[in-house]
């Protein structure tokens, strides 16, 4: 049975604005499912939906075996939720607000204080446990925020867009966390903007764009939809083209040299092409001054099936190989 | 979250939710501390009502030798209600901006996500609003006694001043929950509110009701404000009379069940239309 499955949802606003537009989704128990799409896609709507503070207005859903419609107190007993931008009381301490969350969840009074200090340890906000949450910084108010949504130790953790806005530690602790969170084999259903995000966490993801699904699988098979990585090899100087072009032939379908001895070698697998690649320049005497295996990203996934670029994607991309640059260059 | 290798052990899902009444006491513990945390809230509910004393006492106070005016030791005496009842209606205000925050912040969505009675939302709130107006009254009969007035009534009449006092602020908080909740924002909850204060003003809270003019005593003689402040307000000036404590208790108690069920109506219509 799928920990989350969902049969052409939709919901529809008044003015007749369909936010949500038949969605179909299975998402397996222990499975990191992301749902990527820029704002205003309906991602957010389909959350609410799912985690019962929203009624669609059009097909069913069922989260954790229970449906959201009908059987919305069965749904609420076997969730987390950490909704976009940590809805915390400020006025409140750490520990008054995960004390608050495992009474409302029906936690015996006498593991209250227990269950709480293990998962604010857990999140790593012992020694603030005591301040006010209006003081604490927006990567600890995230991780309250999940603690607090784990007090019960949910079937099935519902976090909207959990690192909107977080700076690159932050998000990375996040990450952390939820990779931890799918080794204990709790179902996670994940919405983000960030490209970056659902490639490195989701075991499978889905694009949503206007309301509708647009893509699903891996991130592997998505990237294979649309295209082989390729290998961007440059070559010493006083390298000859025609020598190399014989060679790089071998191993794929090789575009036209650019200035600069610099090649474009599009292969089968990726990484596993380096090193045969750069052994066989090596017999032919060409020396590799630079080569860097460019995947197809999501963001090409996007592009390909919504014909426009994730917001902020550029930017990531950016980000992401300036992260990766003195790893990627040989 | 480096810190955190110990498992967390597991809990049984699919637990029975929590009761009714552990969760109105939990959701009433922290609307109540919150309140006593924002000083902003708080201070409106004892300063404007003990400044609007303090003017009226000073300027107004040869007002008790007017024909029919109720016999009392001064117009300090016959003043508390007015201060009172107006300190709750403040405290009314306050709930509903309260609620209204938690709307506009996100925190109530964590409440309805929640496995509880969706009810406990509405009357923790009530309970904390109801802890709060007993503060209320115990300051104002503090300020009287303090600056010379009397409570006629004795302990007896404190206890009853304190339980009108109490259901009236629980209606007061339902009025502003009940705003809260349709509204969805604190601005126009706080923009809406002092048209309540109208009905205040016509009510006989600040005056005898026989020494208003037509059409105010008219008006006042069916305000239930009229009978809450003279519950409220006559065992602090006379031995206690059953009739005028029971109306008031009866005034009181309407406000609070009529706003109780509207502020419930509003939460589910507010659920609803989710």
């Amino acid at each position: 049975m799928p920990a989350i499955e969902a049969t052409k949802l939709e919901r529809e606003f008044k003015g007749g604005l369909r936010a949500v537009d038949g969605i179909d989704l299975a998402v397996a128990p222990g499975e990191v499912y992301a749902f990527l799409g820029p704002n205003g896609a309906g991602k957010t709507t389909t959350v609410r939906m799912l985690v019962t503070l929203l009624r669609p207005t059009g097909g069913e859903a069922r989260v954790a075996g229970f449906d959201v419609a009908r059987q919305p107190a069965e749904v609420r007993r076997r969730i987390g939720v950490a909704l976009q931008e940590a809805a915390l009381d400020l006025l409140m301490t750490g520990r008054e607000l995960i004390e608050l969350q495992a009474t409302l969840h029906g936690i015996d009074p006498r593991s209250v204080r227990s269950r709480g200090d293990e998962l604010l340890e857990r999140v790593g906000l012992t020694e603030a446990r005591d301040r006010r949450v209006g003081t604490y910084s927006g990567g600890m108010r995230r991780r309250l925020d999940l603690a607090m949504a784990l007090i019960h130790e949910p079937q099935v953790l519902f976090l909207d867009e959990p690192t909107t806005g977080l700076d690159p530690v932050s998000r990375l602790t996040l990450w952390d966390e939820v990779r931890r969170l799918k080794g204990e084999g709790t179902t996670v259903f994940l919405t983000t903007q960030y490209l970056e995000e659902a490639d490195q966490l989701a075991d499978r993801l889905s694009i949503i764009s206007a309301g509708k699904l647009v893509a699903e699988g891996t991130p592997g098979e998505l990237k294979a939809q649309v295209g082989r990585p390729h290998l961007d090899i440059t070559l010493s100087d006083g390298a000859d083209p025609g020598d190399a072009n014989r060679v790089l032939e071998r191993f794929g379908e090789l575009q036209p040299p650019g200035p600069d001895c610099h090649f474009s070698l599009r292969v089968g697998h990726g990484a596993a092409d380096i090193a045969p690649v750069v052994r066989a320049l090596d017999e032919a005497g060409l020396r590799v001054a630079s080569l860097q295996v460019i995947e197809p990203s999501l963001d090409d996934v996007f592009v390909a099936k919504t014909g426009r670029h994730l917001e902020g994607a550029s930017e990531q991309r950016e980000a992401a190989a300036d992260a990766a640059g003195s790893d990627g260059d040989r | 979250m480096a810190t955190a290798e110990a498992a967390v052990p597991r809990v049984a899902v699919g637990r029975a939710a929590p009761g009714l009444a552990i969760t109105v006491l939990a959701l009433g513990r922290r609307a109540l501390r919150n309140s006593l945390r924002r000083p902003q809230f708080l201070a409106p509910l004892i300063v404007f009502p003990s400044l609007m004393l303090a003017v009226n006492v000073g300027g107004l106070s040869r007002t008790t030798s007017l024909p029919g005016f109720p016999h009392v030791h001064g117009f300090l005496d016959f003043q508390l209600a007015a201060a009172l009842v107006q300190s709750l209606m403040l405290g009314g205000v306050s709930a509903g901006i309260a609620t209204a925050l938690e709307i506009e912040g996100g925190f109530f969505d964590r409440l309805i996500a929640a496995p509880i009675p969706r009810v406990a939302i509405v009357l923790g709130r009530l309970l904390a609003t109801g802890a709060l107006a007993a503060g209320q009254v115990a300051y104002f009969l503090a300020l009287g006694l303090t600056f010379g007035g009397h409570i006629e009534g004795g302990i007896a009449g404190v206890v009853l001043v304190l339980a009108i006092g109490v259901v009236a602020g629980v209606g007061f908080g339902g009025i502003g929950v009940m705003l809260a909740l349709r509204a969805r924002n604190a601005s126009t909850v706080q923009g809406i509110f002092p048209i309540v204060f109208v009905v205040l003003f016509i009510s006989d809270a600040f005056f005898p009701q026989n020494l208003l003019s037509s059409p105010a005593d008219a008006v006042a003689a069916y305000n239930p404000l009229s009978y809450v402040a003279d519950g409220m307000r006559n065992p602090i000036i006379a031995s206690i009379s059953a009739t005028k404590v029971i109306d008031g208790l009866i005034a009181a108690a309407g406000i609070a069940v009529v706003a109780m069920a509207l502020s419930v109506w509003a939460l589910r219509g507010r659920l609803r239309e989710e």
